[in-house]
């Protein structure tokens, strides 16, 4: 059994090994990428609007509204980082039901990185805000005894969002593997269905915990400000 | 018995404990959390979203701490480091 898309090595080139990991994450980026061509090729405005442009303006649609939600400031600001996220992740977790297709987020190098992203996107997203020292501030706050916490809540949260992410994609598909030792007639099927519900909802739950911490490292300032507009909702 | 049955059989024995205790108490806590939220959607069904939506958030919070207990145990079987060290 494999535990990681990581262990299997197509073929290698120089000191860098190709393994399932890179090459799927190629072909989500080759679906996303086509699938965005081609439908983004013939939008229209007039009512006979093609399908791949009513899911793609759902799917823009629901991200932007969760953004405002949760961040409850101008979403288009985050959008292409959010969505980008989101659809990467979801797009591979829902294609990880296709017999041979190894999910890349199965493995934790990836959701390393994409968990180390949004490690970066915080304070590039609060310094654009805030500037440097506002955001420096927000670190201060509510006093500066809590410093060495924050420090480490930003450690942790990021070492806990890769490590979600890759534990539930993983233990989905050794479920199935297991299950398929074991009871192979009906069930790894209601658990490929059962996944496929849970890679979709993780999808999710990281695009919104990505937002959350990125929406705490910039809106600290605007509760200090004074109430102008009714509570600092902007 | 050798020393490497001695950490296969601790190995797999801890892995069993940790899966158990982690997802015994990942999932009192869940299912403590899901049935106050779907209190409270029965009580405020207008606040239906923003309930589900900050549920799904905490209970991802709260799997964390099973989902590390399943790694942990997947470590120890799978991919334990200490097979080689008393050989």
């Amino acid at each position: 059994m494999t535990l990681s898309p990581d262990e299997l090595v197509y073929f290698t080139v120089g000191p860098f090994a190709v393994t399932a990991t890179l090459v799927f994450t190629w072909v989500v980026m080759a679906v996303l990428v086509v699938s965005s061509a081609l439908v983004t090729r013939g939008l229209r405005v007039e009512p006979p609007l093609g399908r791949g442009q009513l899911l793609f303006e759902a799917l823009i649609a629901f991200v932007l509204d969760q953004i405002r939600e949760v961040t409850r400031q101008e979403p288009r600001r985050y959008l292409p980082f959010a969505a980008t996220l989101f659809l990467f992740i979801l797009v591979s977790n829902v294609l990880d039901v296709v017999p041979g297709f190894h999910a890349p987020t199965g493995s934790l190098t990836t959701t390393a990185a994409l968990a180390l992203a949004v490690f970066f996107a915080v304070p590039a997203f609060g310094i654009a805000r805030l500037g440097l020292l506002g955001y420096l501030r927000t670190y201060l706050e509510p006093t500066p005894l809590m410093l060495p916490f924050t420090v480490l809540g930003e450690l942790t949260r990021t070492l806990a969002l890769a490590m979600r992410l890759f534990g539930n994609v993983m233990s989905s598909g050794i479920l199935v593997a297991i299950l398929l030792a074991v009871a192979p007639f009906v069930f790894p099927a209601l658990m490929q269905a059962f996944g496929l519900f849970f890679g979709v909802l993780h999808a999710y739950i990281f695009t919104i915990l990505a937002l959350v911490y990125i929406a705490s490292g910039t809106a600290q300032a605007e509760k200090r400000a004074p109430a102008r507009n009714g509570g600092g909702h902007v | 018995m050798s020393e490497t049955a001695l950490v296969a059989i601790v190995s797999i024995f801890t892995a069993g404990i940790t899966t158990a205790i982690g997802s015994a108490a990942a999932a009192i806590g869940e299912g403590r959390a899901a049935a106050q939220a779907l209190q409270s959607i029965a009580q405020q069904p207008d606040e239906a979203n923003t309930i589900s939506r900050t549920m799904f958030i905490g209970l991802a919070m709260v799997e964390t701490s099973g989902i590390y207990c399943f790694v942990i145990g997947l470590i120890l079987i799978f991919a334990n480091p200490f097979w080689g060290a008393f050989s």
